[in-house]
């Protein structure tokens, strides 16, 4: 069997002397759809930013395609490979954020086309085509020329997960990519997901919405103060939860 | 008729005063251009430059924005020629108000760089951008924007400062202007005259800026 997508092992983190990731393992296969759940703080973020090292870890491994991202052992000890390294292995997995984050001062197919050219070197012909292909997708594709302050929330949300999605990563990270959404626009995003993991697309996600994350994945973490407080698939978690923390968290967030 | 004696007055003087006003301009021009350079440079030293970096050039710009021009202007004419280095005063006039502007500069750069949302770096480390990418594809031109306006105002202030100058003696428009007044005592018209063509300079400098604000908007 080839290498895990993503490989976390005993993953610890810091942020001065408040430890936020207390030893994260986690694997997942060509596919997979894991779902972080759990409440603010726990960790679900920098977990998810660990694993394209917008976050520095200190212990443990996070291995993308069986490769160790962001450190290398040299002589015994760890050291940090060169930021053309870091840049290389970053674009192996893209990310959707919260806020969107899209280049203000360039068009939807700007933003899209941006790595495209800039990290995989594509001709702009090329990149052009890609991106074409990706804004269709999303349902974006008459909209190629407005500029991120044009669109709506929803609307910059789909061009900024074409733009990571056309890099053609591994791995697609989400971060709550819909709470920053008015409640009308949620649905718009959640269907552009739930299609990408029809496609067999391996995702790593983090989500509030309850009856997303039930529908759409093979697995689901619970995660409760830096730890992984309780993962299964997701019928398990959301009927039968083991721990009162889990069942609290579920009737707080009204899973039904 | 005072106006009239003071337009035969300007019209004979024509050629000095042309002079006066192509040295403000030859002065601003290149004082507000290698200002400008050296001024992106202190501004890309306070934002990403280490520690000890960040100090040294801390200090440089505090030091300058808290120096009145004049006594720069004075600095630059009297003391560099005391330690050996020999400048024309026109030349030391352009380094002082160069040095100024860097100054000036240096903070609007790191501050458009640093009104920049870390999301925008993070989502471009997240497409493989490399820093050299980042910087020039999509911080910079967010910059630029922020920067424009308040950079068209430092020019012009450069242009106001120009005329201080005149007190080591370079004949600008100020002193140009100043020497008709000696012979012909019309001081509050050609004072008026003088502040008029300033005004028009500055007002030419704003209107390009502004013409060239709404070229580069982003559409909302
Ligand atoms: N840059 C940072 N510096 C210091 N503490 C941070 C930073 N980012 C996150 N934290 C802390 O780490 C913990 C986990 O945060 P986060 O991963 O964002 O949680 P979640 O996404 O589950 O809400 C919180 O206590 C948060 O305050
Ligand atoms: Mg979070």
């Amino acid at each position: 069997m080839s290498s895990p997508v993503l490989e976390i092992v005993d993953l610890h983190k810091r942020f001065g002397a408040l430890e936020v990731l207390k030893g994260i393992n986690l694997t997942m296969h060509q596919g997979d759809v894991v779902s972080l759940i759990g409440s603010s703080g726990s960790g679900k973020t920098t977990l998810l930013r660990c694993v394209n090292l917008l976050e520095e870890y200190e212990d443990g491994v996070v291995a993308v395609a069986g490769e160790q991202i962001g450190y290398t052992k040299k002589n015994g000890k760890r050291v940090r490979l060169s930021e053309r390294e870091i840049a290389r292995q970053r674009a192996m997995t893209g990310m959707a954020f919260q806020h969107f984050n899209l280049f203000p001062h360039m068009t939807a197919m700007h933003n899209v086309m941006l790595g495209l050219i800039k990290t995989r070197r594509m001709k702009k012909d090329e990149a052009h085509s890609v991106a074409e292909k990706w804004l269709e997708r999303v349902g974006m594709l008459a909209r190629r020329d407005h500029y991120p302050g044009q669109l709506s929330g929803g609307q910059q949300q789909r061009v900024a997960i074409a733009r990571a999605i056309a890099m053609n990563p591994q791995l697609m990270l989400f971060d709550e990519v819909t709470s920053a959404l008015d409640p009308e626009l949620v649905n718009e995003v959640l269907s552009v997901v739930r299609d990408l993991a029809k496609d067999g697309m391996t995702m790593l996600l983090v989500t509030h919405e309850m009856q997303f994350a039930h529908d759409v994945s093979s697995k689901v973490i619970f995660m409760d103060d830096g730890r992984i407080g309780e993962e299964g698939p997701p019928d398990q978690l959301f009927r039968q939860p083991k721990s009162e923390r889990l069942a609290a968290f579920l009737k707080s967030s009204k899973f039904s | 008729m005072e106006i009239v004696r003071a337009f035969d007055a300007i019209w004979a003087a024509r050629w000095p005063i042309l002079d006066g006003i192509a040295n403000t301009l030859l002065i601003s021009g290149l004082s507000i251009l290698f200002g400008t350079a050296l001024g992106v440079g202190v501004g890309l030293l306070l934002s990403y430059g280490g520690r000890i970096v960040r100090f040294f050039v801390r200090v440089y710009s505090d030091f300058l924005r808290g120096t009145p021009v004049f006594v720069l202007i004075l600095a630059c004419f009297y003391i560099l020629s005391v330690i050996g280095l020999q400048l024309t005063a026109f030349q030391a006039g352009i380094f002082a108000l160069m040095l100024f502007c860097s100054s000036h500069v240096g903070e609007i750069v790191r501050g458009a760089l640093q009104a920049i949302p870390p999301g925008q770096t993070e989502a471009a480390k997240s497409i493989g951008l490399t820093f050299r990418t980042t910087f020039f594809s999509v911080l910079l031109p967010q910059a630029l924007r922020q920067i424009l306006p308040t950079w068209v105002n430092t020019a012009t202030e450069i242009v106001k400062a120009s005329t201080l100058l005149s007190i080591i003696g370079v004949v600008e428009l100020l002193l140009s202007v100043q020497q008709v007044i000696s012979r012909t005592y019309l001081s509050l018209e050609l004072y008026f005259f003088a502040g008029f063509v300033f005004f028009l300079i500055n007002f030419v400098i704003e209107k390009a800026g502004r013409i060239v604000e709404r070229k580069i908007a982003i559409p909302t």
